[in-house]
């Protein structure tokens, strides 16, 4: 396919068992593509919102987006990606912190305003929050002192109020 | 007063106006069979759980009401499943209602406990497990409207053993609320403007109906418009009867097996006109190659369907219906001062001439000689003529499937009935239970194979049980001869695990049953045997022994372009 881009779609779903089953059973039932995902419940705790970073031709994502719909417990769907939106996602990292590394990982997150969130004789935890990009900046800086373990967090994402 | 869950539901099914209950009952579900009786549903007892679903099915179709369902948990639950795949390809309104063990247990791995929701959850418009009791009515209210609303499907109620045994105050909502479900029923006035000003100034126009035509009750107004506007019509599988198979823009089924002269139209035209259908691969063939010249004008009430396969250059979101009578509005608004020559288009003329020429090779032509075998298109033709097109046909799924959508000429809408989307074999005898149900008075007749028939042959004993006279009409050439064919042409004649010699003799069987049983082994004798068979007021099986290795033709290889059609 071609013109495959990233779309970041928000779905406003009934917070109820099975919903997200339905939601990612259409995804594998029909081929499409989750890059990512989140779920919380919203301020009304009756509604979650699932954040599901999908990718295809303009064809496909239309049709993941009607598919969306479609299904009884979705309410609303938006495409984030042709709006102006916040994303973020959260990166925990677990990095090698030996005495003649320490500095230099402290001083990355300096930079990056990361935060140590945990610290053993051997190794931090870094805990980093931002844009994909911002993300794998980190990565890439912090890798070369030997990164133990990451787990990170699908991407979040809220439009940006009217000026 | 408190009601039992049992007595809840039950209530609930009255007050939706089910007259009949298709079902076969099991451990968890007694309670309900318990109080079946004090209320005024008809139960039949099919016997398998899968038939109980392909009757329903049918009955729904043939009726336009909700097909209704009661079966066990376990393995009553997963018999019903291809039944429900079947329902949901095709569009069917059913509310399949199975039992479940006991909340407490869900999860446990208990006595015929399966996640029924879960397998289901696929092949369902949408499906609940009710965890309370409080939340039945509702649920079954909901369970309705879901069925019947919109672009119609399957839904199921899983309901655990203690709350169909359980007790609470029954009320039963007036209204359903859903903040997430609004189908769209009204078409889009500009949208149908714009569809409209694209079918005058067509040249080579064609409507492409599909059963979205049949299920909103549109055959009306899409012969009216056609008309009107002088464009042919042909139709899908799930289209039959849709538009009247006898008129004189009926260009006959498209797709795979569809004439040749609606596959040459549909490839050559400059507007298609898809009016509840969804682009098949069937009926579209190889995508690059479908229709290529053609501005296309898509009217479906799920907009999933739109724009899934083919782009669409005007889509209208909206019941069929209400789409087409608003067209029809214009055309007879524009057209009123116009002469109707060829047409409000002025110059369809050399269309239709075209279209004539394409006719005169008569893709659906066969010999039947008088000494040679019964040809097997030759049946079908029997029984058109004998019912003059008034009969309710269901049928199996293969070659017996596509002979009686080629060779009866369906007139009426919910007159032909079968497994289209998912060609679920096993479908047709069942199926004619439910539309016999549906329609006592009308002669139903399900045309079968001798591979099909034998998938849900024990329904017999539901027909004979219930006094049901269906006629099943088997078209026996000892092979499953669709795929028979496919090893024919594709596979060099390697026939692997398709021959079907060793069958039982369908005439005892029917017998054994308390059906009767009737055989046409020669040209001459096959009128014979439709007559008598007609005459009887009981259930009769038909074993007509036809030529073994006739093909259905035309054909399009799968994958192919559709003007890449097989005539012989």
């Amino acid at each position: 396919m071609m013109n495959n881009e990233n779309r970041t779609i928000s779905v406003l779903v009934d917070n109820e068992p099975g919903v997200l089953s339905r939601v990612t059973g259409l995804f594998s039932g029909r081929g499409f593509n989750i890059e990512s995902l989140s779920v919380g419940e919203t301020l009304d705790p009756t509604i979650s919102r699932i954040t599901l970073v999908t990718s295809g031709s303009p064809l496909i994502v239309e049709q993941i987006i009607k598919q969306l719909r479609k299904l009884i417990n979705v309410i609303k769907v938006v495409d984030l990606t042709n709006t102006e939106f916040v994303e973020r996602e959260m990166l925990l990292i677990k990095v090698r912190a030996e005495a003649a590394s320490r500095a230099e990982v402290l001083r990355i997150v300096d930079i990056f305003r990361c935060k140590v969130v945990d610290a053993s004789p051997h190794f931090y935890t870094v805990e980093v929050t931002g844009s994909e990009s911002k993300i794998k900046a980190v990565l890439d800086l912090l890798a070369p002192l030997g990164i133990e373990e990451i787990v990170k967090t699908g991407k979040i994402a809220i439009a940006r109020s009217r000026k | 007063m408190e009601l039992s869950g049992a007595e809840i539901l039950l209530e609930c099914l009255n007050r939706e106006g089910v007259e009949v209950i298709f079902g076969y009952p099991g451990g968890v579900i007694t309670d309900i069979y318990d109080h079946l009786p004090k209320t005024k549903i008809r139960h039949v007892l099919v016997r398998h759980e899968q038939a109980a679903v392909h009757a329903a099915d049918s009955y729904a179709r043939a009726s336009g009401k909700v097909g209704v369902v009661l079966v066990t948990s376990g393995p009553g639950a997963t018999n019903t499943v291809t039944g429900i795949a079947s329902a949901f390809m095709d569009s069917v309104p059913l509310v399949v209602i199975t039992g479940q063990v006991p909340t407490g247990v869900i999860g446990n791995d208990a006595f015929q406990e399966v996640d029924i929701v879960g397998i289901t959850r696929s092949c369902t418009k949408h499906n609940y497990l009710v965890k309370e009791i409080s939340s039945l009515a509702k649920t079954v209210k909901e369970a309705f409207h879901l069925a019947s609303t919109g672009r119609p499907g399957p839904i199921l109620v899983d309901l655990p053993k203690d709350v169909i045994s359980g007790k609470t105050e029954f009320k039963y909502p007036r209204k359903v609320i859903m903040r997430s479900y609004k189908p769209t029923y009204e078409a889009h006035p500009k949208q149908i403007r714009k569809a409209f000003d694209l079918m005058a100034k067509s040249k080579k126009p064609v409507i492409y109906a599909g059963g979205g035509v049949i299920s909103s009750g549109a055959h009306r107004e899409l012969t009216a418009l056609a008309e009107l506007m002088q464009i042919p019509v042909t139709t899908t599988l799930m289209g039959l009867g849709g538009f009247p198979g006898v008129h004189e823009l009926w260009l006959g089924m498209l797709g795979m097996h569809g004439t040749y002269q609606a596959n040459m139209a549909v490839a050559a035209c400059d507007l298609l006109i898809a009016v509840g259908a969804r682009f098949d691969d069937r009926v579209t063939g190889k995508l690059d190659e479908f229709c290529p010249d053609a501005k296309m004008i898509h009217i479906d009430i799920d907009p999933t369907s739109i724009k899934k396969n083919v782009d669409i250059h005007v889509p209208i979101v909206g019941d069929c219906r209400n789409a087409l009578s608003k067209a029809l509005n214009l055309a007879k608004e524009e057209f009123k001062d116009r002469e109707m020559d060829g047409g409000g288009a002025g110059d369809r003329q050399s269309w239709l001439k075209q279209i004539q020429t394409w006719r005169e090779t008569y893709s659906l032509e066969y010999e039947q000689t008088d000494d040679g075998p019964i040809k097997p298109q030759y049946v079908v033709e029997e029984i058109y003529r004998l019912t003059k097109g008034k009969a309710i046909i269901t049928t199996e799924v293969g070659q017996n499937q596509m002979w009686a959508a080629q060779y009866y000429n369906f007139t009426k809408p919910r007159t032909f009935i079968t497994s289209g989307g998912l060609g679920c074999m096993g479908f047709g005898l069942p199926a004619a239970l439910g539309a016999q149900i549906a329609h006592p008075k009308k002669l139903v007749i399900d045309i079968a194979g001798d591979g099909s028939i034998q998938m849900n042959i024990q329904e017999l004993a539901t027909a004979v049980e219930n006094k049901l006279p269906v006629k099943v009409a088997i078209l026996n050439n000892q092979y499953l001869g669709m795929v028979r064919q496919f090893q024919e042409i594709f596979y060099d004649k390697r026939y692997v695990a398709t021959s079907l010699a060793s069958a039982p003799d369908f005439v005892k069987l029917s017998e054994a049953y308390g059906a009767v049983g009737l055989r046409a082994e020669k040209p001459g004798e096959v009128t014979l045997v439709l007559e008598e068979a007609f005459n009887i007021k009981r259930p009769v099986v038909m074993d007509f022994r036809v030529a073994r290795e006739e093909c259905v033709y035309p054909m399009v290889p799968a994958g192919a372009a559709m003007t890449n059609m097989l005539l012989a």
